[in-house]
């Protein structure tokens, strides 16, 4: 009888991936988990401190507040960017000259470094020296981000705004230009106006796109913390202290580790558990040929 | 109901895709549009359609000049090679959607759609998204949409051509009974010979966005008016050989000749064009009086039942549909025999001068 032979050579192979993965990934996580159930007075002491933590930071208005700011920005920004791209993508010249130039011009947004975009703004709303801030005043509305909630967050909405639709319409162009010219000669010859060939050809052939486009928006703006805090740095008071700003002073600001990598945990499974939604969402989609 | 083309041509940037044209078309007919990629067949359907203006022409419709007519207010309706069905709505939605757009009242919009859905097969279906069905459905699904217009004219441009062999076979038998259902008139882009032929009524080959024969399906294939007809109904294309005329014999080379009988006796002397379909070639003697060729033999193709041989004679590229399989080697000399009878007789401009005696008899 022959004996099964065993080799576990195999493992070496696998190896460099799991040193890759246990550094990259598993490693930080757990230490912010470690940090998360102990309490520390700094020089390597520990102590064991369990869910209280958890506990606090759910009782903590603080986060919750820092939460509502964060969807209500979420959802501003989604429900702007997403119609406008869409708008933007229809309106595009669909080939030639024209079509490579917007392409171009619209990536340029793209292409500009986070802490850039937000001192691009920054500067350019200022009352005393920006042209924004200053035409504004000068047309006598009364406009500071510094000191007024509605003009910081209309300051932060608007730079996200021109920063990221781009990148919306990108996407809903590349959908666009994936459908067969057939659709729109099927849609003539039925009579189909110009508002049901969107509802029925255009939208729903880019909505696969859009799910993405979507999904990206919605995680990227939901860790937005550059662009932000060099504007307003979470003014005037906590106005637009997000949920990252948020974390950031509490870890940095006052140093309050425990709470923080608590915090850091529930922030990282609300977005794997919203993403996962949106994920769902769109296989579903998919599955009914959307 | 006739649609009739007046010296319809198209005309992109000076290119010529559709030459002049004149081609009257029958109500209540299946008219085959044949020809290779690129030969302008959904060019010439677009003009039909009216989803493109001629350049030059006057398109009639039941004796009305519709040129410059829009698509919308004609009576047309269109199938594609892609299967073309709104991707949101249900299959009932989908085939209801035209109608709709007309403003048919609901109760016969309902009946129309269960009628043609019943035509089609897809009663069971009403309620899913196209993609949800399979490819043949989708046309089905898109065949559907077109019929319940009720249009005068239905294109129909390679409808088959993305579904693979079984379904095709399926919906190919299926859409000469909707056609009969319909009473429209028809036509129906295709680039097989075969399909042609099993479809019937009349054939128009194109070549190079030029009509070169329009008639019945059978006789342009049995008496095809030149030389790119016969190459264009014939898959593979029609082989050519040289010949010439001295005196009463037909001269085929490779030392082999026969009597001029009929019109060709007529015929002055000089040179001449010998055109014979694939499957009349054969590797055995069959006929008393069929002439031998000595080819080499380049490439064979099996089709389970049937043998494709590509042979060179002197150059030139022939190629065979011999019955059976047969275990050939690539390379070697390779004897051939052909009918005189299956010859079909061209003049050097390519214009037909004697059928070949097996069409005549057919």
């Amino acid at each position: 009888m022959q004996q099964k032979t065993t080799n576990q050579k195999a493992w070496f192979l696998v190896l460099p991936v799991l040193i890759l993965v246990a550094f990259s990934a598993v490693i930080p996580l757990m230490t912010v988990v470690n940090y998360s159930v102990q309490d520390t007075f700094g020089n390597n002491q520990f102590f064991w401190a369990g869910l209280e933590w958890f506990q606090e930071m759910l009782s903590d208005e603080r986060m919750w507040n820092a939460l509502q700011r964060q969807l209500m920005f979420s959802g501003i920004i989604l429900a702007i960017e997403v119609p406008l791209g869409i708008f933007v993508a229809l309106n595009m010249p669909k080939s030639g000259f024209w079509s490579s130039f917007c392409l171009v011009v619209m990536s340029l947004p793209l292409l500009i470094p986070w802490n850039v975009v937000g001192t691009i703004w920054q500067i350019f709303g200022r009352v005393d020296i920006g042209l924004l801030g200053y035409t504004l005043e000068a047309l006598g509305i009364d406009y500071n981000y510094t000191q007024n909630t509605i003009s910081a967050w209309i300051t932060i909405i608007v730079m996200d705004v021109w920063h990221w639709t781009s990148l919306v319409a990108l996407l809903a162009f590349a959908g666009l230009k994936s459908i067969p010219d057939a659709y729109y000669q099927a849609a003539r010859i039925d009579q189909a106006n110009r508002w049901k060939v969107f509802r029925f050809i255009e939208l729903p052939k880019m909505m696969g796109v859009l799910m993405i486009a979507i999904l990206l928006r919605f995680m990227d703006s939901f860790m937005i913390y550059t662009e932000p805090f060099v504007v307003t740095g979470g003014g005037p008071g906590n106005a637009t202290t997000l949920l990252s700003i948020d974390l950031v002073k509490m870890a940095l600001g006052q140093f309050d580790l425990g709470p923080a990598a608590a915090f850091s945990l529930m922030y990282f499974l609300v977005i794997l558990l919203i993403s996962w939604v949106f994920y769902t969402v769109m296989v579903n989609l998919d599955k009914k040929g959307m | 109901m006739t649609l009739e083309l007046k010296g319809v041509s198209k005309i992109v940037e000076g290119q010529v895709h559709i030459a002049a044209t004149d081609l009257t078309l029958e109500k209540g007919t299946m008219n085959v549009l044949l020809g290779p990629t690129l030969s302008g067949k959904t060019s010439l359907m677009r003009l039909m359609a009216g989803l493109d203006q001629p350049s030059s022409g006057k398109i009639f419709w039941q004796g009305q000049n519709v040129t410059g007519m829009r698509v919308q207010d004609r009576r047309v309706a269109m199938v594609y090679q892609q299967f073309i069905n709104y991707p949101s709505m249900s299959v009932y939605d989908n085939i209801a959607s035209p109608m709709k757009l007309l403003g048919v009242d609901q109760a016969e919009i309902d009946r129309r759609v269960r009628e043609s859905a019943d035509l089609m097969k897809l009663t069971p279906f009403l309620d899913r998204k196209p993609l949800e069905l399979s490819g043949g459905q989708q046309q089905r699904c898109a065949l559907a949409r077109a019929l319940v217009k009720n249009a005068g004219l239905v294109l129909l441009d390679e409808p088959l051509a993305n579904l693979d062999y079984k379904l095709r076979e399926e919906l190919r038998v299926e859409i000469p009974k909707i056609f009969e259902a319909s009473g429209s008139i028809f036509v129906y882009a295709t680039t097989e010979p075969e399909e042609a032929l099993l479809l019937g009524g009349n054939t128009a080959t194109l070549w190079q966005g030029r009509v070169t024969q329009f008639g019945p399906t059978p006789e342009v294939y049995r008496q095809p008016v030149d030389a790119t007809t016969a190459r264009v109904f014939s898959d593979p294309p029609m082989n050519f050989l040289q010949i010439s005329k001295t005196g009463e014999r037909l001269m085929f080379g490779d030392g082999q000749s026969t009597v001029a009988t009929g019109k060709l006796a007529e015929l002055p002397d000089g040179r001449y064009m010998a055109g014979f379909r694939p499957n009349h070639l054969e590797i055995l003697q069959h006929t008393e009086n069929a002439m031998k060729f000595t080819t080499h033999l380049h490439v064979t193709e099996l089709t389970g039942s049937e043998t494709f041989v590509h042979l060179d004679h002197h150059g030139a590229r022939w190629v065979g549909l011999i019955h059976g399989v047969h275990d050939l080697e690539i390379g070697a000399a390779l004897e051939v025999w052909l009918d005189p009878r299956h010859v079909y007789v061209f003049g050097e401009d390519g214009g037909l001068v004697a059928p070949a005696a097996y069409a005549m008899a057919a």
